[in-house]
């Protein structure tokens, strides 16, 4: 038990403590103030192109035209009838609804194939011994970053006519063929094929250097007991290779939803057409109309940042792992 | 395991794959490289020409490269520009945000917010800077209006000495994200105690800067800015947004991939714009030169 004096004296103490803790905080908040203002100035530049790009989407076409949109705050009226407009069909077919549509269509399999595909021919660069591997290894290495442009002109004559090529080899041999003429720019195979081909180098670079740091004892270990190649690949290397192959699912979705360049080449038919597409065309068949190409712009932002935020781990672990795709 | 056995399932494992790549990209870029030295209609590329497409390029297209102005106009001296500005302004932008970010504890939020409009589309990055511009409603004619008495509204899109760098200012609101949390992954890499010692020892934070943290950190920097070299290279999304199908007012801000696009797919004309990919190739060849000499020292390395 103390006495009340000693008591006091221990509350002032610590109060004097709380005190000068206190004021060095404020001291070094002062010190600091500089680096807090222009972080504060740098994010509010970097959010507000954004912002004001929402706000106007909920505003009436009127308002628009007549008022910069931070009157919006002023004026106090909102609307969701943009959203309501573009998502609308318009008899016409060029609704941002089907555009939505469309770009899920696309983006799923042109994920979902060159990680699967990218998985295997990984593992067997990592793991698996042929001949020119290394060689071969090289060339994709190369491949990385060639110009997709390259590539555009050869693959749309190769749609126009796919089994073109077939119908040559077995002319060769004296055969004619009488095959179906198909046109793969009228589907969606073709860009379904293009993305999975263009996402390859990336997905077996990326993969491979995370497959060869797994430890080899496990491998030998299961073939040991008997699993073949593939049951090792679905039943070991998979599921412990499940990070990396989350930050290489996100970039390649994202790298496909947000595509425009590769849609504009291969999706000619407007019933195919992805989001980026459908906004394009907004802007140059009704100009800035800003009521509705706002809206069609923040419907296409949603997914990409729904995935951002609440992936932004493996987002960024994939950023850092490969750098070398833009 | 035999070693046939070993090579067979080493193909079976890769083949899917490799005839992706050999289909949609190896065959391709031969046959480009091929079509540039041809001309003729449509797909028929018949007559060849030689280096003919690459010298009229250079010496007979003003929209490529016109040096009868001063100072020259064109693709070729947009891209350069596009090189210089826009890779100068990211990396330091990113270095900046980067160090200051790493002294405050809303550090996660200052990086989530910069780095978001690397998330979405350049189609709608594109968007939304079209309407920072916007002559009439946009914020930036606006906050110059209300600061400069007088001022006169600028299409900034729509003026030939503004488009391209307006551009650039779009592309560099989206890639400072990724140049900022490149950076800052690489900053905390380097071990404290190297710091502590240094301001023990009485160093400024601008020597800690500029003599510890960026010398340590200037490999990340090459990648960065080899990585914007390539993003110059391809951009096109931003230019067709805010230029429209003809890049920029009189098309004085096309790029090389936009120049490629147009006169491929707008103007038919697939021998030149063969030619036109087959540069964009060469200006990546010694990227891919170095990336291959760096990998291969790595997996002697290991």
């Amino acid at each position: 038990m103390t006495a009340p004096s000693e008591r006091a004296a221990v509350a002032r103490r610590a109060a004097a403590r709380e005190r000068e803790s206190l004021s060095a905080r404020l001291v070094e908040f002062l010190n600091q103030a500089p680096i807090h203002l222009a972080l504060i100035l740098i994010s509010v530049i970097w959010l507000v192109p954004s912002v004001g790009l929402f706000i106007t989407s909920l505003r009436e076409r009127q308002d628009i035209l007549t008022s910069g949109w931070w009157m919006a705050f002023v004026q106090g009226r909102f609307t969701l009838a943009n959203y309501l407009r573009v998502l609308q069909p318009t008899g016409s077919s060029d609704t941002i609804g089907l555009n939505f549509i469309n770009s899920l269509i696309i983006t799923i399999p042109s994920t979902i194939m060159p990680v699967f595909f990218g998985a295997m021919a990984a593992y067997a660069f990592a793991w698996l011994k042929f001949r020119w591997r290394d060689t071969i290894f090289l060339v994709i290495v190369a491949l990385l970053i060639v110009p997709l442009q390259m590539t555009f002109v050869p693959v749309l004559q190769l749609y126009n006519d796919p089994l073109a090529p077939l119908r040559a080899l077995f002319g060769l041999g004296g055969i004619r063929l009488d095959l179906p003429k198909i046109q793969l720019t009228s589907s969606f195979v073709g860009l379904w094929l293009a993305h999975t081909a263009y996402g390859l180098p990336f997905a077996i670079y990326l993969l491979r250097s995370f497959f060869v740091g797994l430890p080899r004892d496990l491998f030998e270990a299961a073939k040991m007991d008997g699993s073949s190649e593939f049951g090792v690949f679905a039943r070991i290397v998979l599921p412990l290779s499940v990070p990396a192959l989350a930050s290489l699912t996100i970039f390649q979705f994202l790298w496909v939803w947000n595509d425009l360049l590769v849609a504009l080449i291969y999706a000619q038919s407007p019933s195919l057409q992805p989001l980026t597409v459908g906004l394009n065309n907004m802007l140059s068949t009704y100009g800035p109309e800003w009521d509705i190409v706002s809206a069609g712009a923040f419907i296409t932002m949603v997914v990409p940042l729904i995935v951002f935020f609440s992936l932004q781990k493996y987002f960024v672990t994939g950023l850092l792992a490969g750098s070398v795709k833009t | 395991m035999t070693h046939a056995r070993r090579n067979y399932a080493g193909w079976l494992f890769a083949l899917p794959a490799l005839l992706f790549i050999l289909i949609w990209l190896v065959y391709p870029t031969l046959w480009t490289i091929r079509a540039s030295f041809y001309t003729g209609i449509g797909f028929d590329l018949t007559r060849f020409i030689g280096l003919d497409n690459y010298t009229r390029l250079f010496t007979q297209d003003p929209y490529f490269f016109n040096s009868s102005t001063f100072p020259p106009t064109g693709t070729a001296v947009n891209n350069v520009i596009w090189l210089f500005v826009f890779t100068t302004l990211v990396i330091v932008l990113g270095l900046m945000i980067a160090v200051l970010a790493e002294k405050v504890r809303y550090e996660a939020i200052v990086k989530a917010v910069i780095f978001l409009p690397y998330a979405i589309s350049a189609t709608a990055a594109g968007i939304i800077w079209l309407f920072m511009y916007d002559p009439n409603i946009g914020l930036l004619n606006a906050i110059l209006g209300a600061l400069i008495p007088g001022w006169q509204p600028i299409a900034f899109t729509g003026d030939q000495h503004l488009a391209t760098i307006s551009m650039i200012v779009a592309a560099v609101w989206i890639q400072t994200g990724f140049t900022t949390v490149v950076t800052s992954a690489a900053l905390k890499g380097i071990p404290t105690d190297i710091i502590e010692a240094a301001r023990v020892d009485g160093a400024s934070a601008w020597q800690i800067f500029s003599r510890i943290q960026v010398p340590m950190i200037s490999s990340t920097i090459t990648v960065l800015i080899v990585t914007m070299i390539i993003f110059v290279i391809k951009v096109f999304d931003l230019i067709l947004i805010m230029g429209g199908t003809l890049g920029g007012p009189f098309g004085s801000a096309r790029v090389i991939a936009f120049t490629q696009y147009l006169e491929t797919f707008m103007n038919g004309h697939l021998g030149y714009g063969s030619a036109i990919a087959v540069i964009m190739m060469i200006l990546v060849l010694p990227i891919i030169l170095y990336n291959l000499r760096q990998f291969r020292r790595e997996e002697a390395l290991q």
